[in-house]
């Protein structure tokens, strides 16, 4: 065996070591990785308040740094609910900051995104982040930080108070980053067109390093209900989770922290599961072994009367949002939508919500585009390893009357208290049974209403044709008959090319009953 | 003879009428406002039967309806009113022209067909609809076959109205084509009609002088005889009462070419007297070959299998001779063209074949 020394380093350091993961592979993908970052935080911040977010992000040039990248400096503002000034150091300059012991429906999961952005930027620049904040509240306060990455703690390098005369409310982020703009512009223009698509009562604005003006302004007001905060459901937790909740309940006995901190679980549960479990209800849950937590959380993984978790917690667009983001960016000639009950994998609440766009501006490609999108934030890297591209690929829409040279564009929105990403970097979405299911009965409803509007369309195409046919020959008819008969008169056939028109209509009206 | 002169007259008459009553009923649906619709018996497979009074083809009680409501048959029922339209014209100003040139012409109308077999079909629809052949519509098909021998007519086409013609007047025969079709048959010494398959057997004939010796009008059919050959045959015998025998090769094809004149087409079924039913096939026969020791050639694949075909074809039924000389083809595995007697001498089927097989078939 290999000798190997192991020491304990803090989260900050890990991420530094292995910024892969989080997204920051190179310098094209890590300037797209902080923009993202930061611009999904300030619309979950926005949307707190209900307030229809304004995100302004400018990226402006600072200098060379490497013959392939640049120094830029990034600046992110929004409208949203602003960060407490004592939170405001953590929030920024300690990775993993602001652990969740509540479950609800938010952009970022894992409490990197922009502690990570921060983080590079000093990595890469050695520069600190000024974060300005204001609650709304008399005072805007503005902190200049920089992490102590080996002990993951931020340190405070200069700190204002302004008073806060309009009653500002938000979150401005600047930092310094080192990157390659001009290799991730697309990535970075698609990302703000798609995420107007799925938030379409946002403005975007961006302005790039060449001071190129991107602006993405809403198309209505109206915004999904806000999540409401749940507790996990007992088929969703892990043994670290289920050490946490422990560690912070304040219940003396089992009975009561079962009913206290997982979701769905009442007293007639919470007994007969103690008993399924074979755990004394009146058992002090902070006196559990080690053995016990373990063999806990598998008995509640094994036990079947828990209700299904509910789906209060999620915050799906809704099927008009959905149509007026898709409206908004792909102004197609047809478009439908359709949102999925609640699903449940693992023991957390799902939903998809999908919709097919056909023709008007949707180019024709070869091939569907497809548009992937988890509690709002379009996923733009790895489409062939998702769920959803695997299930649209894998069916067959010569069914549907469907081909792929068809215009048409799909859009999957997947939201869960727990989007299942294969990655830190939130790219795609893992083939679970339960989501592939959802995601292939969704498709196919959609499928089936394009394969209406299609036929319909080949039904007004036919009739058109139809109409067309007996114009042209009936005339001819009259005339042929009329000098075979030695006629000087035509025979009158307005009567005639009327009833076909008006027996096409009737024919065109029985067919869509029958649909 | 008043009689007879009057009947290429009276049918194109017919003809006409005809057409200016389908013309009329299109006409009239028209104008009240209705889809004009007509009815024909079906042409397909399973409603063509042999009818053995007829001794040949017939179209049986099916009819198919042809309606300008239904989207599929606008344009074929255009196709056949032009047709109809076109053909009347063409009677009435006394012209002719062929399937070609109807394909063409439907161009000036802005009536095109997609292709030459759906003008055929078209006029074969007319055909069906007024039991008329596309000939007394005055519409001919390339082919043309001849004739010779002593027969005389008077023509009825423009310009050679009361003309008339000996058919011994040219020694290549004369050709069968829409001026003698529609000719009266005015005399005849002639007291037989000989068909044969070939032309070179024909031309034989003539410089045999066979004409004189057997007082007979020579046809030369060029292979399958054409239509308008076989409607030709057809009145000959009617009109002149004139036996009529048919010479063709000694194999199937040959049988069968002499079995088309005698009993028509199943795809002339909608069509009367195309065929001529008291004809006889003369030979050559397999009897013939095995008799006169004829050279042959061996019986291909095809060959057997045709006759197989042939055995089983209700035409093939009517008389014991067509299933004799089938069984000994099979067994002889042989055939023999009509040039074979020339092993015996140039003059040899004319002075020894022809009179003995002439004699034997009547």
């Amino acid at each position: 065996m290999a000798q190997a020394t192991f020491e304990e380093i803090s989260a900050s350091d890990f991420f530094y070591r292995n910024r892969d993961i989080a997204g920051f592979t190179n310098p094209s993908r890590a300037i797209f990785a902080a923009i993202r970052e930061l611009v999904e935080n300030s619309l979950d911040a926005a949307e707190t308040t209900k307030t229809p977010p304004d995100v302004y992000v400018r990226l402006s040039f600072e200098g060379e740094a490497t013959k392939e990248t640049q120094i830029y400096k990034l600046r992110v503002e929004d409208n949203g609910c602003g960060i407490q000034p004592r939170f405001i150091p953590s929030a920024f300059g300690q990775v993993l900051y602001g652990s969740k012991y509540k479950l609800k429906q938010m952009r970022g999961t894992f409490g990197l995104g922009g502690k990570m952005a921060v983080l590079y930027g000093q990595i890469t620049t050695h520069q600190p982040a000024i974060v300005t904040s204001s609650t709304g509240a008399a005072k805007t306060y503005q902190f200049k930080l920089m992490i102590d990455i080996q002990r993951n703690r931020p340190v405070i390098l200069d700190r204002k108070v302004q008073i806060n005369k309009e009653g500002w409310h938000g979150t401005i982020v600047e930092f310094t980053l080192e990157g390659d703009y001009l290799r991730a512009m697309p990535k970075i223009i698609e990302y703000f067109k798609q995420t107007a698509m799925v938030n379409p009562y946002a403005n975007l604005t961006f302005v790039d390093p060449k001071g190129r003006l991107y602006k993405f302004i809403r198309g209505t007001t109206v915004m999904p209900e806000p999540p409401k905060e749940t507790d996990p459901h007992p088929y969703g937790v892990d043994v670290e989770l289920l050490q946490r909740l422990i560690q912070i309940t304040t219940d003396k006995n089992m009975q009561d922290f079962l009913k206290h901190h997982f979701h769905r679980v009442g007293d007639i549960t919470a007994q007969k599961f103690l008993e399924f479990a074979g755990l004394s209800p009146s058992k002090n849950p902070k006196r559990l072994s080690h053995e016990e937590i373990v063999r806990l959380m598998q008995n509640l993984k094994k036990f079947k009367d828990f209700l299904p978790p509910d789906a209060s917690c999620l915050s799906p667009l809704g099927e008009e949002l959905l149509k007026a983001g898709i409206v908004k960016e792909l102004k197609p000639e047809y478009l439908v939508v359709h949102q999925r009950k609640p699903s449940t994998y693992a023991g957390h609440p799902f939903i998809v919500e999908m919709g097919i766009a056909y023709g008007g501006d949707i180019p024709k490609r070869g091939c569907f585009m497809i548009y992937r999108f988890a509690n709002r934030i379009p996923l733009l890297y790895d489409e062939a390893s998702d769920v959803s591209y695997r299930v649209i690929t894998g069916m067959n829409w010569r069914r549907y009357k469907v081909a792929p040279d068809m215009p048409i564009a799909i859009v999957v929105h997947i939201c869960s208290t727990k989007v299942p990403y294969k990655t830190v970097g939130k790219e795609f979405i893992a083939d679970r049974p339960e989501v592939r299911r959802e995601v292939a009965n969704a498709l196919r409803e959609i499928g089936r209403q394009l394969q209406h509007f299609l036929s319909r369309q080949e039904h007004v195409h036919m009739e058109k044709r139809r109409l067309g046919v007996f114009s042209k020959y009936l005339p001819k008819i009259a005339q042929f008959s009329a000098k075979l008969a030695g006629k000087e008169r035509l025979p009158d056939i307005d009567k005639l090319l009327k009833s076909v028109q008006k027996y096409g209509e009737e024919e065109s009206k029985h067919s869509e009953e029958e649909e | 003879m008043e009689k007879k002169k009057a009947s290429i007259a009276k049918r194109k008459n017919e003809v006409v009428n005809s057409l200016k009553n389908f013309g009329t009923t299109v006409y009239d649906q028209l104008d009240k406002g209705s889809f004009p619709t007509i009815n024909m018996p079906s042409r397909s497979t399973e409603n063509i039967n042999y009818d053995p009074n007829l001794r040949q083809y017939v179209l049986g009680e099916k009819i198919v309806s042809r309606s300008a409501r239904n989207i599929r048959h606008v344009k074929p029922f255009t196709q056949l009113a032009w047709a109809a339209m076109f053909s009347n014209e063409l009677t009435s100003q006394r012209k002719t022209s062929t399937l070609r040139d109807v394909y063409y012409s439907a161009q000036a109308y802005e009536m095109t067909f997609t292709d030459q077999q759906e003008s055929n079909n078209i006029i074969t629809d007319l055909e069906t609809m007024t039991g008329f052949a596309r000939e007394d519509f005055s519409i001919f098909p390339e082919e043309r076959s001849a004739i010779f021998g002593d027969l005389t007519i008077g023509y009825t086409v423009p310009g050679y109205e009361g003309k008339t013609l000996n058919l011994t007047s040219h020694p290549d025969g004369v050709l069968i084509g829409p001026a003698l079709t529609s000719a009266e048959l005015l005399s005849t010494k002639a007291d037989k009609v000989i068909a044969i398959e070939k032309g070179a057997l024909f031309t034989r004939f003539i410089e045999e002088n066979v004409h004189n010796k057997h007082h007979s009008l020579l046809i030369s059919c060029g292979g399958q005889a054409p239509r308008q050959t076989r409607s030709f045959i057809r009145r000959l015998h009617d009109e002149l009462n004139l036996p009529v025998y048919i010479l063709t090769d000694g194999d199937p094809w040959g049988m069968h070419i002499a079995q088309v004149i005698i009993s028509g087409s199943a795809n002339a079924a909608h069509l009367r007297e195309l065929n001529t039913p008291d004809a006889v096939w003369s030979g050559v026969w397999a009897t013939d070959i095995v008799e006169y020791k004829l050279p042959t050639d061996p019986l291909d694949e095809v060959d057997v299998k045709r006759l197989y075909e042939l055995q089983k074809d209700p035409r093939y039924q009517n008389d014991p001779l067509w299933q004799r000389e089938i069984k000994l083809f099979l067994k002889i595995r042989r055939k023999a063209e009509q040039e074979a007697f020339s092993r015996y001498g140039l003059t040899y089927i004319v002075d020894e074949y022809l009179p003995t097989k002439l004699k034997g078939s009547t």
